[in-house]
């Protein structure tokens, strides 16, 4: 797997633990069902301490086990399959502001989206990396530099701009209208 | 109407080099095919039987006659001289070629217009009323709202990979134009009755398909202002729990279904009040900001009646025919709007040449203020024609041959393409709707027989409407030959009714006299003045039935 954020490629900081594995050294992110049994330890060891979240996971449900939890990765079983937006947004909204990573086989071009909806980054197999070099990445993410959606993306959406450009323009009205 | 500032018209361009480079990317292997696949759904391009298919937006199906021109030279340039109109408002070029797609795309955005979300598993281009900002019966106009939908829509981070596709609809007025219940959210603008404030009613669920479904009211009254955090918690509950097992069961009307309307209800307000709805919606002035593009054209002040009409009309009888028929009231006196049929008779329903694209766009720009409407029943609409000009606009469009006096009678028929251009389709449609357009051609027994819809699609997919068409058509296909089933008393409008099957299939050569059997049950039983679907609502599907048994 290749883990790539806004600047490109980066350095994967946490080991991946499967559910029947014992627990490695180090800062490692845990299958759900091992958090509530396993993710003291870590904790007590010093270690940061990530949770991975199936698309299907209820927020209600799952929100009480996060408190301790610095990375939130979300499974996309596929790329087509948009749930693990709506998910990121969710833990947004109710203010998680750990790492949030989206985790399976997201190409170049969801970028944006996964930026958008709150991730941070993207893990994503070697296969897709092989056929779509970091490049594509930032490429994708330069092409498209505009977005209408408050409350989403980085930077002012337009929206937001346009109200801006208002507030601007009716400041400078006023500094005209004001006697010298 | 609206036109892009700086920033809308940077994003359509960067959507344009972003799907170029998509191309490319997919022709030296970075993408695969299946990875491409939704990346030019969502760019309106299809792959069909022959050809690649580019449908391009018009949103809420206004259009400008300069634009409609662009599309000309596009129909020109790069297709076989011609487009096809479809039900939802759009515009279809059948034979494009995938390298020339990019520069289409870019003809396009020079003059405002894209194929952004014209297919795909995402919200779609919105609709609304053709006779938006003109009829009598209108609260307010829905264009504004819908041009806000059309923005916030756009290439949306969270709503880009639903489990299906998603259609929105808005109308402002009393009577529904804009089928809102057989959409995936209908919208109607209306008055609060106790504060006279406007807001939304908000319907949910209705959808055409295999499984057809009339749209539940999720909301009775939505204040204006929240209108896309309401929007964004419906979508968010039908991303995170549509179906994704079944792409039949994935529309958000079987999830409104299978949970029930209450629970879907209380899903979505649960969402809208976990959201900071401030952070969300678009604050007033950007509301206005875009209202004010949807202003009144400069009308001139004139009398109510034109006594050039009147004079005309009696010395014209066709053109007294085009009037009853394809003339409608407008809200300001001496007006009126015009719809222009693409129906006529033996013909393929919504098509149109660049050379009647062109014609087109010059009557708009004589007596329409260079504005134009496609309508869902695929014709065309000049909204502000003053009557004083209605003979001479007619004169001009039977020039044309495009003074085809059947809006809304029985040769107004709606078709999608069928399997003459479809991959999914089942069985033609195009055929049947020629071969009924001639058996009923003559005008006089249009007249007579009254409004009458019928529609027909080519597959149990549903793009020809035929679940709301008062006669409805479905291509089927078995043992490798086509049959068609017939529905009766469906309903578009603000009555929404799906059809009842008639009966067993039939085969394409016995469609039309099938359907002169059902016209003559209705011509026999109807009471005075009653239109088609008021008397198969009075007396049933049974007298029908008796005729084919």
């Amino acid at each position: 797997m290749a883990l790539i954020d806004a600047s490109g490629l980066k350095e994967d900081g946490f080991t991946r633990v499967a559910e029947s594995a014992a627990l490695p050294a180090g800062d490692m992110i845990l299958p759900l069902g091992k958090i509530s049994a396993d993710g003291p330890e870590v904790l007590a060891r010093g270690d940061r301490l990530g949770v991975h979240l199936p698309n299907t996971a209820k927020l209600d449900e799952v929100w009480p086990l996060l408190d301790d939890v610095a990375l939130i990765s979300i499974e996309f079983p596929s790329f087509a399959d948009g749930r693990g937006f709506s998910l990121a947004r969710q833990l947004r909204q109710r203010g998680y502001r750990g790492q949030l990573r989206a985790f399976g086989p997201l190409i170049a071009d969801q970028l944006r989206h996964a930026l958008g909806c709150g991730f941070d980054e993207v893990e994503t197999p070697e296969a897709v990396i092989a056929r779509q070099p970091i490049s594509q990445w930032g490429a994708a993410l330069r092409t498209i530099t505009l977005h209408y959606q408050r409350g989403t993306g980085r930077g002012l959406s337009i929206l937001d701009r346009r109200r801006a450009a208002r507030e601007a323009s009716h400041e400078q009205r006023l500094a005209h209208a004001l006697p010298a | 109407m609206y036109r892009y500032d700086e920033f809308d018209a940077r994003f359509v361009r960067e959507r344009v080099r972003e799907f170029r480079t998509q191309v490319e990317r997919r022709l030296d292997g970075s993408l695969t095919e299946d990875e491409f696949k939704p990346l030019r759904l969502q760019n309106g391009l299809y792959l069909q039987l022959h050809a690649y298919m580019l449908r391009i937006a018009i949103p809420y199906g206004t259009l400008s006659s300069r634009q409609l021109r662009q599309l000309a030279l596009i129909a020109d340039r790069y297709d076989r001289g011609y487009g096809h109109f479809t039900t939802r408002q759009n515009l279809q070029f059948n034979w494009p070629k995938l390298k020339d797609v990019p520069d289409i795309l870019d003809l396009l955005a020079d003059v405002e217009m894209h194929a952004i979300q014209t297919s795909g598993n995402c919200i779609r281009n919105v609709t609304a009323d053709h006779f938006a900002g003109v009829a009598a019966d209108e609260v307010e106009d829905p264009r504004p709202t819908a041009e806000l939908i059309r923005q916030w829509s756009s290439l949306h981070p969270e709503f880009s990979f639903l489990p299906r596709k998603f259609k929105i609809a808005v109308t402002g007025a009393e009577h529904d134009r804009a089928a809102i219940k057989a959409h995936d959210i209908g919208l109607r603008i209306l008055r609060h009755p106790g504060t006279g404030e406007i807001g939304y009613e908000v319907i949910v669920g209705g959808g055409l398909g295999r499984t057809p479904m009339i749209g539940k009211v999720v909301r009775e009254f939505l204040p204006k202002p929240d209108l896309l955090s309401f929007l964004e918690a419906i979508m968010r509950v039908y991303n995170l729990e549509g179906r994704r097992d079944n792409k039949f069961k994935a529309r958000v009307k079987i999830l409104v279904h299978e949970i029930g309307a209450e629970e879907f209800r209380r899903r979505v307000e649960e969402e809208f009040a976990a959201l900071d709805g401030p952070s969300v919606n678009a604050d007033p002035e950007e509301v206005r900001r875009i209202a004010a593009y949807f202003a009144p054209p400069p009308y001139e002040e004139l009398p109510e009646r034109s006594v050039k009409l009147s004079i005309a009309q009696a010395a014209h009888r066709d053109f007294a025919r085009f009037v009853e028929t394809n003339v409608s009231a407008h809200r300001v006196p001496g007006y009126a709007a015009v719809t222009i049929s693409l129906k006529p008779i033996g013909g393929v329903p919504g098509d149109a040449t660049s050379e009647q694209m062109r014609i087109i766009a010059e009557l708009a720009d004589r007596h329409s203020f260079g504005e134009l409407r496609v309508t869902h029943m695929q014709n065309l609409v000049l909204a502000h024609v003053r009557k004083d000009e209605l003979f001479a606009l007619w004169e001009a469009l039977d020039a044309a041959e495009l003074a085809t006096a059947n809006a809304s009678l029985v040769t107004d028929i709606i078709s999608c393409p069928g399997l003459d251009y479809c991959s999914l389709a089942t069985a033609r449609s195009i055929p049947i709707a020629q071969s009924l357009s001639r058996r009923f051609a003559d005008g006089a027994r249009q007249r007579e027989i009254g409004p009458l819809g019928i529609k027909i699609s080519g597959c149990i997919n549903a793009c020809g409407h035929h679940h709301i068409g008062n006669i409805g058509i479905l291509g089927l296909e078995k043992n490798g030959a086509e049959y068609y089933q017939l529905t009766l008393g469906g309903d578009a409008t603000e009555k929404a009714a799906l059809g009842e099957r008639l009966g067993p299939g039939l085969a394409a050569e016995e469609v039309p006299d099938a359907v002169e059997k059902i016209v003559n049950v209705y011509l026999e039983k109807r009471a005075a003045g009653e239109e088609f679907i008021a008397t198969y609502r009075r007396i049933g599907i049974a007298p029908f039935r008796q005729m084919f048994e």
